[in-house]
Order: structure tokens, then C-alpha cells, then sequence
């Protein structure tokens, strides 16, 4: 009984995996079927946005990437709860403007703190 | 959810500290480098006007933010144990901090943060709110572990800590996706009752594994308690003073409540895992402590052989009238623990610091002659961390074997009579080498340190020869809860 229901309730979900992957495998195999063959040296290099590829994938780069990396993805994660709070703003009233500004607040705490302690320089 | 149950007033204490915190991470900002212990004793006022505040107000039964947290005496009373390792452990920091050169002052709202986590944990009364507080309390933890950077081993011992303690939350995070798929429900009062009417799953057992997977790590019980020596030797000292009490609390109180309120009816199917926890935890801890030649690692086993006893006050709680003997029992030993070990590694780090010596127990030759009122007050440590008489830490062990006595598990108390045994051994070693052999090297010790070694000292002897006062308050505010 609970089963059936499952079954059903994932049906279009499973119907939908077959066809991404049928669709996928059946488009390189119909390119490799009909398709031209030119094979050359360039072909076979990796893709780097149409230039000739430098260096080796694995590199050392400057940590500070990593610090901006880190800090955007805190204040990201603020907007991704900003944004369904949005749309029900109306509906939850008063009490929904003033956990935000709690929520807010404290993550103007942590901008406030990384901002005097200079994470936001480049230099 | 509207204003009216969330409760604010109840709840002001947690709050406070929280906006302290908040507070002082900024106000540290504008402190200039060389004056960084103002930022300390900002920290210590906020820890102290929460103690007086929380312990103002012991006996109130609250809830708070719609059922989600619970204000009763069994939080307030570990809220205590909390603030005041935290207390302690900032009094130790002060000078522990410009010793190491490791002088700064996120150090103290992070031990804020995580005395905040900790607080919501031994309220909590919803599994979300349970992650939320393990994540609060363990994020500022990772920080603190890892505060001595320019010490390889704090480092290590920090990333070691990290990634076992992520993998730990994902553990107790799929597990309690696995209850709330087994009972469709979240909160304590709500899974109790649902588990009442279907019984035990396949699902629901596997989910409170997962969970009790992701807590035992938190507690160092074994298998668990790999992390524990590692850590608690690389860490700066005064962070391990305050994270083997603070964190041990804060997961015990957790368990405690999980398993009395919202598996009361399983109990049957948790006791024996819980009891396979209590006799590991006790044997291989006591018996790995044996052979350590230093006493920060020595401390660490001990403490894993701590978290057993625990163990076997909790296995009772399942025993319905038994539930609340239990949970006092837990919150006394967990105090007990709490003054005697912080006590421990105070005199541990005015050793560590003194000219030649260092943190092998044969640095201690000696002591005795050297700084007589040390060496009396680790003593007394020692002699409570083995259970003996006059001390808190006889008081506590004696409770939490009666516990367990009561509900019929005799067998469990041979065991742990004999690891108390075995654990002498390692315990009164430490005493004799301070007292018989001889050595040199003089021990200074500053003034915030000396009252911190006297203040846990007496309270460990107080406590231990008269214990009946507190044991009153912690048994008549923990009544009828569980």
C-alpha cells in the first residue's frame, strides 16, 4: 500500500531519469554514427575558452582567494534566507520584520568584524 | 510562532550572553593589542552576571520558543557547571595567553559562543535544536583548539578535531532525518509519544544509532575517544581545561535528554548500548592511561574513562521512577568532574611553564618540596579524580553506582569498582612522585592562576565532606522532570 503510493508519487521523477540519460547516450552515439570524423591535435587538447592551454591544471594561487571565497559564501547564504522571507513577508506580520532584523544584526556584527580587521583589502 | 510563546523573558540569561558576545567581538576590535585582557575581564564580567542571574533563579520550569527549549532545573543547574568552567578557564587564559605569546582577543567571545552553545544544549527539547547547539558549541571549539598556530601540534590537533567532529554531525545529522522519517516529528514530546504508540522500527533504531554516534563523539566515549588524546595534548591547555568539561557536559546533558523524555518507552532496546559504552569507556580508558608518561595524555584517558562513569548513571534513567535519581546523579558527577579536573590542569599548566619542567609526570618529582600548596591542592585532585574520601569526586561516584544498583545492575558496578582500581594506580603514581622523589626547578605561579587552584581545591574538599546541601538543590530541582 505505502509502496504503491511511493511508486507513484516517484513515477515522473524515474520517467524523467531514463529520458536525460537515454537523451544523453543516444546523442553521442548518434554523432559518432553519422558524424564526420577530422581528427587532429588540436581536438584533443583541453578546452580553455578557444586558447592554446598553459601550464598544468594545479597550481599554487594566492590565499587571499580563498578569504574572499570564505566571506562570499557567509553573506551569500544571508540572501538565500532573505529572499523566501520576502515572499511571505506580509503573511508573517511584525514578528517576521523583527527576526530578520535580529538575523540581520548579527551578521552585521560579523561584516563589522571583518571589515576593521581588514579581510576586505586587497592589498 | 508569535511573540507570546516565544518566552523572552525566561529566557534573558541565554540572551544576555549571547548580545555579550556579540558586544564584545566588537569592543575588542577598538582595544589596542597590548591591552587584550581587558577584553578578558569583559568576558569574565558577563560569564559572572549570568552565573549570579542563572543561579538566582534555579527552581523556574519554563518553556521557551514554542516548546523548543526547556528553562527547568536540570539546565540551570548545568548552565552553572557551563559558566563557571568558563569562568575558570577565562581567569586562566589571562595569563596563559601572554605567556604563549598567543595573546588575542577573539579568544574570549569564542569561549563565549561556545559556552552560549552549550547553554542551548541542556535546553534544548527538538532534535533541530540539538544540531544547532552540537554546531554552536563546536565550531568556536575548533577555533580555540587550534589557537596556538605557531605550534605545529595545536594545529594538528585542531584539523584532527575538525574533520572528526564533521564527520561526527553528519552522523547525528542522518540520524535524526531517520527518527523524523520513523515518527514524522522533531520535538521530544512529540517523538515520545508517537514512539509510545508505534513501538520500535527498523528506521527509528537506526536513526537513534546514528544519533547517539554523533553525541558519544562529542562525550570522548569508546570507540569514539581516538581524537581525544591527540587533542587534548596538541590544544593550548586552558582550552582543553574548558572543552573536556564543557563539551562532556553539554553532550551528557543532550543524552540525558533525548533518551529519559523522547525514548523513555525504548529503554530496552538503548540501556545495553548505553551499557556497552559505560564498561568500554571505563576499561580501556583506565587501563590506556596506565602507561602514559605524560600527564596531559594521562588526563585525556582519564577523561574518556570519566565519560564511562557517566555512562553508568545514565543506564538506569530508563527505569521510570529511577529517571530522575539518574539525572541528578549525572549533573552531580558532571560538577564533581567539572571543579576537580579544571582544578587538574590549572596545576598543569603553572608546571608547564616553570623554568626546566614540563608536562611529563617526572617533571613533577619533587613538587611537594618546591611549592608545597600546589602540590597539596593536585593532591586533592587526584585524589577525587580516583573517587576517594574527603573528596567530591568519592561523593559522585558513590551516587552514580547507587544509581545504577537501584535499577539491579550489579554486574556494572563490580566493573566499575574494579576500573577505580585499576585507575589508583595511574592517579596516586602522580602523588607520589610529587611527594617521595625529588627534583628542581621553581614554580612561579600567578595570581589568577592561585586562586583558581584554590577555589576548585576547597570546593572539591567542602563538597566532599559535606555534599548533602547541594545534593538537596540538585535533587529537588531535577524532580519530576524526566
Amino acid at each position: 500500500m505505502l509502496l504503491q503510493e511511493l511508486l507513484r508519487d516517484y513515477l515522473p521523477i524515474a520517467i524523467l531519469l531514463f529520458v536525460a540519460t537515454g537523451m544523453a547516450f543516444a546523442m553521442v552515439a548518434l554523432g559518432h554514427l553519422f558524424g564526420p570524423r577530422r581528427d587532429g591535435k588540436a581536438k584533443l587538447m583541453p578546452y580553455e575558452s578557444g586558447m592554446t592551454p598553459i601550464g598544468s591544471a594545479v597550481r599554487r594561487m594566492p590565499v587571499r582567494y580563498y578569504l574572499i571565497a570564505v566571506l562570499f559564501v557567509l553573506f551569500d547564504i544571508e540572501v538565500i534566507f532573505l529572499l523566501p522571507w520576502a515572499v511571505v513577508l506580509r503573511k508573517l506580520g511584525l514578528f517576521g520584520l523583527i527576526e530578520m532584523l535580529v538575523f540581520v544584526t548579527i551578521l552585521l556584527v560579523g561584516y563589522i568584524y571583518v571589515w576593521k580587521k581588514g579581510a576586505l583589502e586587497w592589498e | 510562532m508569535t511573540i507570546s510563546n516565544l518566552n523572552l523573558v525566561g529566557t534573558l540569561p541565554l540572551l544576555f550572553l549571547s548580545a555579550w558576545a556579540c558586544g564584545l567581538l566588537l569592543v575588542d576590535l577598538w582595544i589596542p593589542g597590548d591591552r587584550k585582557h581587558m577584553t578578558g575581564w569583559m568576558a569574565l564580567s558577563g560569564f559572572a552576571i549570568t552565573f549570579f542571574w542563572v543561579s538566582s533563579n534555579l527552581g523556574q520550569r519554563e518553556e521557551a520558543f514554542g516548546g523548543m527549549l526547556a528553562i527547568d532545573g536540570f539546565s540551570n543547574l548545568l548552565h552553572l557547571v557551563f559558566l563557571g568552567s568558563g569562568i575558570l578557564a577565562t581567569l586562566l587564559a589571562l595569563n596563559y595567553l601572554k605567556q604563549h605569546d598567543i595573546e588575542r582577543g577573539e579568544f574570549y567571545p569564542l569561549m563565549l559562543f561556545s559556552v552560549v552553545g552549550m547553554m542551548i544544549m541542556s535546553m534544548a527539547k527538538d532534535l533541530i535544536v540539538v544540531f544547532l547547539a552540537l554546531e554552536m558549541l563546536s565550531i568556536p571549539l575548533y577555533v580555540l583548539v587550534g589557537f596556538a598556530r605557531t605550534r605545529a601540534d595545536s594545529e594538528e590537533s585542531a584539523l584532527k578535531y575538525f574533520l572528526l567532529g564533521a564527520f561526527s554531525s553528519a552522523f547525528q545529522v542522518y540520524g535524526i532525518a531517520l527518527i523524523y522519517g520513523a515518527t514524522q516529528a522533531t520535538g521530544f514530546a512529540a517523538i515520545g509519544d508517537a514512539v509510545a504508540i508505534s513501538g520500535a522500527s527498523p528506521l527509528l533504531l537506526a536513526g537513534i544509532g546514528l544519533m547517539l554516534v554523533g553525541l558519544a563523539f562529542k562525550v570522548s566515549a569508546v570507540p569514539l575517544h581516538m581524537w581525544t588524546p591527540d587533542v587534548y595534548q596538541g590544544a593550548p591547555s586552558v582550552v582543553t581545561g574548558f572543552m573536556s568539561v564543557g563539551a562532556k557536559a553539554a553532550g551528557f546533558a543532550a543524552i540525558v535528554r533525548i533518551f529519559f523524555s523522547a525514548f523513555h518507552s525504548l529503554a530496552a532496546d538503548w540501556a545495553p548500548v548505553i551499557v556497552l559504552f559505560a564498561v568500554l569507556s571505563t576499561v580501556i580508558g583506565n587501563v590506556a592511561a596506565i602507561s602514559q608518561t605524560s600527564i596531559k595524555r594521562m588526563l585525556a584517558f582519564s577523561s574518556i574513562a570519566h565519560a564511562g562513569y557517566v555512562f553508568v548513571a545514565i543506564v538506569p534513567g530508563g527505569y521510570g521512577a529511577l529517571s530522575d535519581f539518574a539525572a541528578s546523579a549525572v549533573i552531580f558527577y558532571l560538577a564533581a568532574y567539572g571543579l576537580t579536573n579544571i582544578g587538574a590542569w590549572s596545576v598543569v599548566i603553572a608546571v608547564d611553564h616553570a623554568d626546566g619542567m614540563g608536562s611529563d609526570i617526572s617533571n613533577y618529582a619533587g613538587l611537594a618540596r618546591r611549592s608545597p600548596g600546589l602540590a597539596a591542592a593536585m593532591t586533592l585532585f587526584m585524589l577525587s579524580l580516583t573517587g576517594l574520601p574527603p573528596t567530591m569526586g568519592f561523593v559522585a561516584k558513590f551516587y552514580v553506582f547507587r544509581a545504577a544498583l537501584a535499577a539491579g545492575y550489579t554486574w556494572l558496578v563490580v566493573v566499575g569498582v574494579v576500573t577505580v582500581l585499576i585507575s589508583a594506580y595511574y592517579y596516586l603514581r602522580v602523588i607520589v612522585v610529587m611527594w617521595m622523589n625529588s627534583g628542581d626547578g621553581q614554580v612561579v605561579t600567578p595570581r589568577a592562576l592561585n586562586f583558581t587552584v584554590g577555589v576548585t581545591a576547597a570546593a572539591t574538599l567542602v563538597l566532599g565532606l559535606l555534599p548533602g546541601p547541594l545534593m538537596a538543590i540538585v535533587e529537588s530541582s531535577v524532580r519530576g522532570l524526566f
